[in-house]
């Protein structure tokens, strides 16, 4: 089964504002798009299992004009607070790019 | 059909642009040329110590070259939210940086400075006037709150922009404004609608991002009627469906709803179509106008911070890294607490690189393979004695404590600098993040005009 990072052309992370972190996967071929959509994998419940929150603090998008997926997510701590590790919040993506999508390629 | 050309030079004022992307850009004849200079996204701590993210160096020489391909073409030049944060002390600080540039080119031109720090007392009466409201599950905004904060900037819209603009202005620094405002304001103000034209200042924000390669660069955004044509002029970039599309998801919680000062616009509907092989096409966008809102962005005093870093090689170590580190903040609980810094008045806080460095907890992966870790240890207390005297401790204790099969007994860390304890000063943090509702969209943004002669 592919994963994302084989199949998607962008995969990132980012602050919306100092208290949301907003993560965006992208394809460039809307026939993926469409096809990994219809999956249903990628869910509120992947990203609250992936990142340990609740599926009722995973704001998801699916965006068809951008042939895109937005979810954003409660910092774990407001950009440039104690102990934050990311103020710009552009490293909090990994964990997606191995989740298996079953489309055929 | 009308059309209506803008030309961003850059993500951000000092991160440096193509000096022939300019040059290029600017034979199209765009009718303003600008930059926004700011954003939160570099933390609270800029907004808090009145300093830019950026360096002057880098600053003046973004503006030099803007501002004299703008007065040769005669257009305006508009930077938003100037000096990074968009205070007080950001905003003088960008306009000397303009009257340095001026005096050493020979420029003459009108200036508008419009202010972005409304008065505490007045926010005060607004809020106990209910007229505020809470964003992102912050409490009420109430007197103490303002009146604690280090500083506060409302976000303005395109009004005061189109006011400078009718004042006959030529350069307008702003203080806060919204990233899109000031693009938006060209354009409305030139009879161009206003959905194109917030979407415009939306692409144009952040420069060439809606570019690929994608890096800092200048981006030309043409506003004809119902849509608008990003290109960039440098040769070496060029807009595609998917590098636009990319960039419209950019900081924002939602693809389809932004909201600005006085609307909605909404991006559902969008489409991103090749217009030549380096421009993309982007149509159907809508605005809707709402009650009038500005953002209030404002800081507090947090404490100060000193910090610290190693790493170590030690797979001894490695292998019992969690019980280490508990052991290591006992230790220096215990020895803070016999020089009188009891273990309520700091926070310590270790990030583990080569562990969970990035991600904390919401890492996912547990077991670590990791020949090497790296460590920054924070403390922030309520004064920089206390913080570096703490951090002075966490450092010894870091490379001296001794642990269960412990042969490395000269040093458990390797620090790369001496000295090894770095202070990071005051700390801030985001207090005030609220919309306020104003009566009038200029009057929080007071303008002041300086003629600038050479």
């Amino acid at each position: 089964m592919p994963k994302i990072r084989e199949i998607a052309q962008i995969c990132k992370s980012k602050n919306a504002g100092p208290f949301l972190v907003t993560i965006d996967i992208l394809f460039e071929d809307p026939a993926r798009y469409r096809a990994v959509k219809a999956t249903g994998v990628i869910t509120e419940a992947l990203f609250a299992k992936l990142y340990g929150v609740k599926e009722s603090d995973v704001l998801l998008t699916p965006y068809d004009s951008a042939n895109a997926f937005k979810a954003t997510l409660p910092r774990q701590v407001p950009a440039g607070g104690i102990g934050d590790t990311d103020v710009y919040g552009a490293q909090q993506h990994a964990p997606l790019l191995d989740v298996e999508v079953p489309i055929n390629l | 059909m009308k059309e209506y050309r803008l030309l961003s030079t850059s993500g951000i004022l000092g991160y440096g642009y193509a000096e022939e992307s300019l040059k290029i850009g600017m034979e199209r004849q765009p009718h303003v040329i600008g930059a926004d200079a700011g954003s939160t996204d570099p933390g609270p701590f800029y907004l808090g110590n009145g300093t830019s993210f950026t360096s002057r160096l880098a600053v003046k020489r973004d503006l030099r070259l803007m501002l004299i391909a703008a007065r040769a073409a005669k257009i305006p030049c508009i930077i938003g939210t100037s000096g990074g944060a968009g205070g007080e002390p950001h905003l003088e600080w960008q306009a000397e940086i303009v009257r340095e540039i001026a005096r050493e080119e020979k420029l003459s031109f009108k200036m508008a400075l419009i202010h972005a720090e409304p008065d505490r007392e007045d926010l005060v009466a607004r809020a106990a006037a209910g007229l505020t409201r809470p964003l992102a599950n912050m409490p009420e905004l109430d007197a103490d709150r303002i009146r604690r904060a280090k500083r506060i900037v409302a976000m303005m819209g395109p009004e005061p922009f189109i006011k400078a603009l009718d004042a006959g202005a030529e350069v307008i620094l702003a203080g806060r404004s919204s990233d899109p405002a000031q693009w938006a304001a060209a354009a409305i103000r030139a009879g161009m609608d206003p959905a194109p034209s917030w979407y415009a200042g939306k692409m144009l924000e952040c420069g060439a991002e809606p570019t690929t390669p994608k890096e800092p660069d200048c981006l030309l955004v043409t506003i004809k009627d119902d849509y608008l044509i990003c290109e960039p002029p440098n040769p070496i970039r060029r807009c595609t469906p998917l590098s636009v599309a990319n960039f419209a998801l950019h900081e924002n919680s939602s693809p389809i709803h932004h909201v600005e000062p006085g609307g909605l616009l909404d991006t559902s509907k969008v489409s991103f179509d090749i217009e030549t092989e380096r421009a993309v096409r982007v149509s159907g966008m809508t605005w809707t106008p709402r009650p009038y809102t500005v953002k209030l962005e404002g800081v507090e005093l947090a404490g100060f911070r000193a910090i610290t870093i190693c790493g170590t090689r030690d797979p001894v170590l490695i292998s019992q890294i969690d019980s280490y580190l508990d052991t290591h903040r006992t230790k220096v609980q215990a020895k803070a607490a016999a020089f009188g810094v009891p273990a309520d008045s700091y926070t310590m806080v270790v990030r583990t690189y080569g562990k969970d460095g990035v991600m904390a907890d919401w890492e996912p992966i547990k077991q670590i393979t990791s020949h090497e870790l790296g460590f920054v240890i924070e403390v922030v207390a309520q004064d920089q004695d206390t913080a570096n005297a703490v951090i002075a401790m966490a450092r010894t204790s870091m490379l001296h404590a001794d642990f269960p099969g412990r042969l490395c007994k000269e040093g458990n860390m390797a620090f790369p600098f001496s000295p090894s304890d770095i202070e990071l000063g005051p700390m801030y943090q985001f207090s005030v993040f609220h919309t306020l509702a104003p009566k009038d969209p200029c009057e929080l943004f007071p303008i002041e005009y300086e003629t600038v002669r050479n």
